[in-house]
Parts: C-alpha cells; structure tokens; sequence
C-alpha cells in the first residue's frame, strides 16, 4: 500500500511537473542588459520574453497601455507604506518608462529596454519580501482597473517572480 | 490573495480537507501570521463543526490547534447513545517548510515541498475508547508538495499521509482488539483554478483506509475516500471563505454527502 501510494505520488508530482515545465516561460532570448560590475550575478533574467506573437501585448492596449498602467502603479506604490520609500526620493519619471520597456519586451512588443539588470538596480535597497508583494498586489490593483484579463495578468506576474532572487534582500 | 489557502478542517494551512505545503497566513520571511477559522459540514445524518487556528512564523513553521465536534443526531438516539450526541477531537498540529516557494519560484518545476505532523486526541471514552475499545490518540504525519503555475493560474497539491486514523480520528484509530495498528499510507491531491485575485475554484480528494468495516456487523463502518468541489472567496486580505460540496463516502451505515461551509480570518 505505502509502495502504490507513494509511486501514485511520484507520477502525480512528475505528470504534474512535466506540465508546469511545458507550461514555464519559454524564453524567446532578447540579449540582457549589460552589468557594469563583474561582481554582480544575476539568477533571474531581467527580459525574459514569454510568449512569440504580440496577443498579451496588445491585451495590455500596447505601448499606451503600458504607460497608463505604470502612471497608475506608480501613484499607487507612492500610496502604499510597504513600496513607497523605494520610490518616493526616485526618478518616478525614468522608473516608469523603464518598467513600461521591460514589459513591452516580456511581452514581445516592439520596444528596447535601456535599462540595468533588476540585480544591478536592486542593489543595496534592501527589498523585504512584504515590499516585494506589495509592489505586486499594487500592481494587480492597477491592472484590474484597466481591465486587463486575470489570466494575462498572472502570465505577466509569473515572469516577473523568479526576479525576487534579484531583487529581495540584496 | 487566497495564494496562502484556508484553514483544513484539522487546522492545517491548505484546502477544506488535504494539508498543502503552504504555511498558513500572508506573514512573508520576516513575519509572524495568525489566522483562525470556524467550518461546518452538514450531511444528511451528520454535522460536524470544527474551529482552532494557526500560528505561522517566517514561511517556515505552522503550529495549529483545531476541536472537532462530530454530532450524531438522530443516529445517535438510534443507538441508544442519546439524541444530538457528539464525539469531539482535539488535533494539533505542525508544519515546517522545507525548500521551495510555490508562488515565487515560477522559473522552475520545483515544488514548495513542507512536512507535517497532527496529533489528534478524542475525547469520547463512552463509544470510541469505551465500546469499540479502539484507541483515542494517535498521530498523522505528512508530506506535501504543492506548486501554483501562475502562467496558467493552477494550484496543484500533493499529499502522503501516514495515519492509523478511522475517520479522520473520530473513530478512533486502528483496528478492534488492538488489532491492524499499522501505519498506512494515504494520498491526498488537490487542484484550484484561480479565477480572479480575490476567487478560486477547485476539487480535492483523500484516501482512507478503511480498518472498522466487519466490526459490529457487516459493511456498516466501512470507511471510503472523501472528495469535495469548492469555492474560496477573499472579500479582503483579511477575510476568506469557502463553500464547497463534499462527498465524504460512507461514515456509519450511510455515504455522507454534504454541504461545506468555512470562515477564515487572517493577520
């Protein structure tokens, strides 16, 4: 019994595994930014291209879109205690239109993003991971406002996530 | 939101009735959370009310406390044990997590991966320990491993669960006479679409084994697996709540179908 149930298991988490690596975001390789310090190592891509037509891009009304959703994100991260003192003495102007190039390239829109690796960026700020998920849960808020699909949206969140190993506690 | 569960019906962070690897409550790394609950099932001859809550602390430990009261109704002065009589457990339990962040680590098939412990302690000395003779206490121990695929707004969950439990406790555990006290190997699995930030809908299912049924006569304490279809809603962070219909399998003489409804609050 214990041997069924336990071999049960494993091909549950192995089916299951293989569905989630099929599912993971293929990365459609956009080159990533340039460290300008060799003792930075990034562990999560910064552009990591998730899908190979421009669907959940213009599901995010384009370029347009995408700068009003991060004029929104952006008041709102000044709202909240947990995001606003990463953002509050920043260059909010420069942050949101590097956030609105970084999504548009996730996304496989027609953009470059000029920016630094999240590592590079995060360096030293000391994110906690409540900062972390309160930038996210904000950001979620911002874009039901728009009207954005859930599901576009988590496939938008799922591609930042691995960036928390860049960006919390460093 | 809802990415932390719900209380379990034996106050493990997780489903209505399997454990996940998730620790309960939103408390990050650097926090201690809180969180407690209150659930009612109703099925056609039985209710069962269970209430406790959990402490977790730093996404990594989850101690929780639950009472259970499994009231027998009309079965009850059936058997001559009185009207509304009721058989009433304590468990309490812990979780730690051992590796894995099921909602970060969206780059990798690794699961959040936790283990757990449930000591349950029945209280009913008249039928459990009295006239079945069974024993009163005993301990589950657990292993889970749960991912959400975000990219697809899943969360799947797996369960093993060592147990001598009759009915989740409520009858006792092992066989009559000192008899089958082995532990045996259950497996529990749960599935969840996320629909919207604050709504999920999923199924779950949990094997039993199955040690009463011959006693007392025939199939009548047959146990079987347990499966429900629910819905969770967070109004707020704070607050959740779930329905769902659950299909419970035979629990004295009858299949057990019902109506699961369950109130979270979480710090």
């Amino acid at each position: 019994m214990l041997k069924t149930t336990l071999s049960l298991a494993l091909l549950l988490g192995a089916s299951t595994a293989a569905y989630a690596q099929e599912n993971l975001a293929p990365n459609y390789n956009v080159a990533e930014p340039a460290v300008s310090d060799p003792s930075i190592k990034p562990t999560a891509p910064t552009v990591p291209v998730i899908t190979d037509d421009e669907h959940l891009y213009e599901t995010f009304g384009g370029r347009e879109g995408l700068t009003a959703l991060m004029d929104d994100a952006m008041a709102r991260w000044l709202q909240n205690p947990k995001t606003r003192p990463f953002f509050e003495a920043a260059d909010q102007t420069k942050i949101k239109a590097l956030l609105v190039e970084q999504f548009c390239v996730i996304m496989h829109g027609p953009c470059t993003y000029s920016g630094r690796t999240m590592a590079e960026a995060h360096r030293g700020m000391n994110v906690k991971e409540g900062n972390f998920y309160g930038l996210v849960e904000e950001l979620q808020v911002a874009m039901n406002k728009r009207h954005i699909p859930f599901r576009a949206q988590n496939r938008l969140i799922a591609a930042l996530a691995p960036m928390h190993r860049d960006i919390i506690d460093k | 939101m809802l990415t932390g569960g719900v209380s379990t019906i034996e106050g493990a962070g997780g489903g209505g009735i399997v454990p996940w690897a998730l620790i309960g409550s939103y408390a990050t790394r650097n926090q201690i959370g809180a969180s407690a609950f209150v659930t009612g099932v109703d099925t056609q001859d039985f209710t069962l009310a269970s209430y406790g809550g959990a402490v977790s602390f730093y996404n990594r430990l989850e101690l929780s406390v639950a009472r259970q009261n499994f009231n027998l109704r009309d079965v009850g002065a059936a058997i001559g044990l009185g009207n509304r009589y009721t058989i009433s457990q304590t468990v309490i339990g812990a979780k730690l997590r051992l590796f894995g962040d099921a909602v970060l680590d969206q780059d990798t098939i690794l699961p959040q991966f936790a283990v757990g412990v449930q000591y349950k302690i029945n209280d009913d000395k008249t039928v459990v320990g009295g006239a079945l003779g069974l024993k009163r206490k005993g301990v589950d121990i657990y292993a889970s491993a749960t991912k959400i695929v975000l990219s697809q707004s899943l969360l799947l969950n797996a369960t093993v669960r060592l147990t001598k439990a009759n009915q989740y406790g409520i009858l006792g555990f092992g066989g009559l006479g000192g008899k089958d006290q082995a532990y045996k190997a259950q497996f529990e699995g749960s599935a969840a679409v996320l629909l919207t930030r604050k709504l999920a809908i999923g199924g779950e299912f949990r094997t039993k084994s199955n040690r009463l049924e011959g006693a007392l006569g025939g199939t009548s304490f047959r146990e079987e697996n347990a499966y429900d279809f629910f819905v969770a809603y967070a109004p707020t962070r704070n607050i959740s709540i779930t329905a769902a219909y659950a299909r419970l399998g035979q629990i004295a003489l009858a299949r057990q179908n019902g109506a699961y409804v369950s109130l979270q609050l979480g710090f």
